[in-house]
């Protein structure tokens, strides 16, 4: 059960719990907002007892020295490498993917680096159908906090991916929520390849010529897949 | 008869430890030996010499600990001057710890500051384990969650899921940003950790990409436009450094320019630095009033002179003061604190065994489980790549896989299936080998 958060935004005239750190009998406690807070304030008589146990610590420090030895030994040895939350969310998302046929997913880095991945996007259908589009993933080890960073390896004409990689989908900036996952992500890159979509543009050309003549965005996109210029830009076949 | 003898020292100090009290802990000892004992015997590390760094070593020097070290990474730059009053205009360029630690002991008489200039993580874990509490001046999520990870792994629990208590390693953690700060206390086992409180956090501002491309609206777009899509296409390669300040003054430039093609008003040098480095402009008093709250954490919590902060202060200073004390409660299935699931295993269990027999543990039922261990992928059940990849180990004993230790932490992710109904799980295992020599006593050790 989770306390919620009082705004600070308008201190003046907020509710003032009594609470300074000072003990105080829960009878005097008044309820702000959450109705757990006195169920929570009684067991404070059975908190407060595990807590005080704190005010002892010197004297746990004075024999931590003098036993230093025996510590050490009790504790195993120290762990080899530390691993964070975020690592584990994420070893879950893995563990839990549940991809379509046209993605594949690959560890470039071995089965212990789970935060540096692959994913290999093959469209079945629409104007990319036939091609093969790399991603890079990058998960930061305060994942899901923070969105994965996604580049996009392969040079592609598409209105919602630039020439340097960048790629315009929602989730993965203004709209990741932390409930989000790395499936979620790729059925989103995925979507991008069935519906790209001339009115998020990163690439303005592309997305000009998709809402203008599609028959011409048909053939640009063809012409880029086979290995081929359009406009001033040379693309490596794909297909 | 006139009193020519100037007023002790540790007079204010003496207050607080040689008198008995009504709000002090329950084993609270007053007395010289207490007041000695402090300064012999206590050590504290303060992680960061920035803003809150600097005053906490001072408070920390003056309240009576003599056994002080420090650990930051940066140097002295001169915006720091402001605040960070341990440091002068000749100072900028050297090590902030160094610098700190030296000034400190120039001017308190007693105190030993030894310091670290380095990065957390380029420290043995065993380092952090020679201090009794850990102070904390750190101004970002990733580094507090390493060192709350870090002082959460020395946490150890009995047979009955109680945490020991030569195990705590308490930490006092402060943050400031402008008017507003906190200051809470840690004590893993008792309090929330870092990671039980993860979700206080809001979601960072995140600008769509094809607005920054196509229709900026703000001074911010401008900036974010330089930053992250321009740089790459002008410098494609080179990673931006935000501490260089030709890098910095190369964004602004840009930044200028998008803004005027655009009309949009607002584009500053200083605007620049905040929105790419994330920068709050930093006010001393706020630093000095959370380190104050900090320090006197701390001594409570070594000499038991009060109660502790329970546990969670916030400070704003935005419209007159305000201060208010929350108590957060532990998440018992934290992944980092927590006690997780105890299992009593033969070194013989092979890691297929073990995978089973989590399928029929009453508290877990977790089928086709995934096993991590201190970020060695044991056996991953998908996908497929992976499924190979650790296909192997199954065969192999789990003690041999765990390094031969006596006792160890897994985590476990499957399918939970409780009454017909699946739903995902992620699982923190306390593994403890049965017969291994070196398991000590669970009850026994480490008695005061």
């Amino acid at each position: 059960m989770r306390l919620e958060e009082e705004k600070i935004a308008n201190p003046i005239g907020s509710p003032r719990l009594e609470n300074l750190g000072v003990e105080m009998h829960p009878k005097q406690a008044r309820v702000t907002h959450c109705s757990n807070l006195i169920t929570r304030l009684w067991n404070r008589i059975d908190f407060a007892p595990a807590f005080h146990r704190a005010g002892a610590m010197i004297r746990l420090f004075k024999v931590k020295e003098k036993q230093k030895e025996l510590a050490e030994n009790a504790n195993g040895g120290s762990p080899i490498r530390k691993q964070t939350a975020g690592e584990l969310r994420l070893h879950k998302d893995i563990s839990e993917l549940n991809l379509p046929n046209s993605c594949s997913i690959s560890f470039p880095n071995g089965k212990d680096d789970l935060m540096n991945f692959e994913v290999s996007i093959q469209p079945d259908e629409g104007y990319y159908l036939g091609g093969t589009f790399l991603f890079s993933f990058q998960v930061s080890s305060t994942y899901p906090h923070e969105a994965p960073k996604v580049k996009c390896k392969t040079k592609v004409y598409h209105p919602n991916i630039d020439l340097e990689g960048n790629v315009c989908l929602n989730i993965l900036r203004e709209d990741w929520k932390p409930v989000l996952n790395i499936n979620t992500v790729i059925y989103g890159l995925y979507h991008l390849f069935t519906e790209p979509n001339y009115e998020d543009p990163l690439n303005h050309d592309a997305a000009a010529v998709l809402r203008d003549n599609p028959k011409m965005f048909e053939s640009n996109v063809r012409r880029a897949m086979y290995g081929g210029y359009v406009g001033q830009t040379y693309f490596q076949r794909c297909m | 008869m006139a009193d020519t003898a100037p007023p002790s020292k540790s007079r204010d100090l003496d207050k607080l430890l040689l008198r008995p009290g009504n709000l002090v802990g329950p084993t609270f000892d007053p007395g010289v030996q207490l007041r000695d004992d402090l300064q012999e015997y206590a050590r504290v590390l303060v992680v960061g010499a920035g803003g809150l760094g600097c005053e906490l070593l001072k408070d920390l020097a003056l309240s009576g600990f003599k056994n002080l070290e420090v650990i930051d990474m940066d140097r002295i730059e001169v915006t720091n001057l402001n605040r960070q009053f341990l440091f002068r205009l000749e100072d900028v360029g050297k090590p902030k710890a160094e610098v700190a630690a030296k000034r400190v002991m120039e001017r308190i008489s007693g105190v030993n500051i030894v310091p670290h200039f380095c990065r957390i993580e380029d420290k043995d874990i065993g380092f952090y384990n020679d201090f009794n509490i850990i102070a904390l001046g750190l101004d970002s999520i990733e580094a507090r969650s390493y060192i709350n990870a870090v002082a959460c792994s020395f946490l150890e629990y009995d047979a009955d899921d109680n945490p020991r208590e030569e195990t705590m390693k308490p930490m006092v953690d402060g943050g400031t940003e402008g008017f507003k700060g906190h200051a809470r206390v840690i004590v893993p086992g008792v309090t929330p950790c870092f990671e039980c409180t993860i979700w206080l956090f809001p979601p960072q501002v995140k600008f769509p990409l094809c607005t920054l491309a196509e229709t900026p609206r703000n001074a911010a777009h401008c900036i974010e436009y330089a930053h992250l899509i321009k740089w790459d296409e002008v410098h494609s390669g080179k990673a931006f450094d935000p501490d260089n300040p030709d890098h910095m003054k190369w964004v602004y430039d840009e930044a200028v320019k998008r803004a005027e093609l655009f009309g949009i008003p607002g584009v500053t040098y200083s605007l620049t630095q905040g929105v790419v480095k994330n920068i709050i402009p930093a006010i001393a008093s706020t630093n000095a009033i959370i380190s104050a709250a900090c320090t006197l954490e701390t001594l409570k919590i070594a000499s038991g002179c009060s109660k502790t902060l329970s546990n969670y202060l916030t400070y704003n200073g935005v419209e007159g003061l305000h201060t208010k004390v929350t108590e957060f409660v532990k998440d018992k299935d934290c992944l980092v604190c927590g006690p997780g699931v105890l299992i009593e295993l033969d070194t013989t269990v092979t890691l297929k065994k073990f995978t089973d027999m989590l399928g029929e543990h009453p508290k877990l039922l977790m089928t086709k489980a995934s096993i991590t261990y201190h970020g060695k992928n044991l056996y991953m059940q998908a996908p497929p790549v992976l499924e190979e990849m650790t296909r192997s180990n199954l065969e192999l004993s789990l003690y041999d896989l765990m390094d031969k230790i006596p006792k160890g932490i897994l985590h476990a992710i499957s399918t939970i299936d409780k009454d017909n109904r699946k739903s995902s799980g992620l699982r923190k295992l306390r593994v403890v080998f049965k017969g291994v020599d070196g398991v000590v006593d669970m009850d026994m050790a480490g008695g005061a």
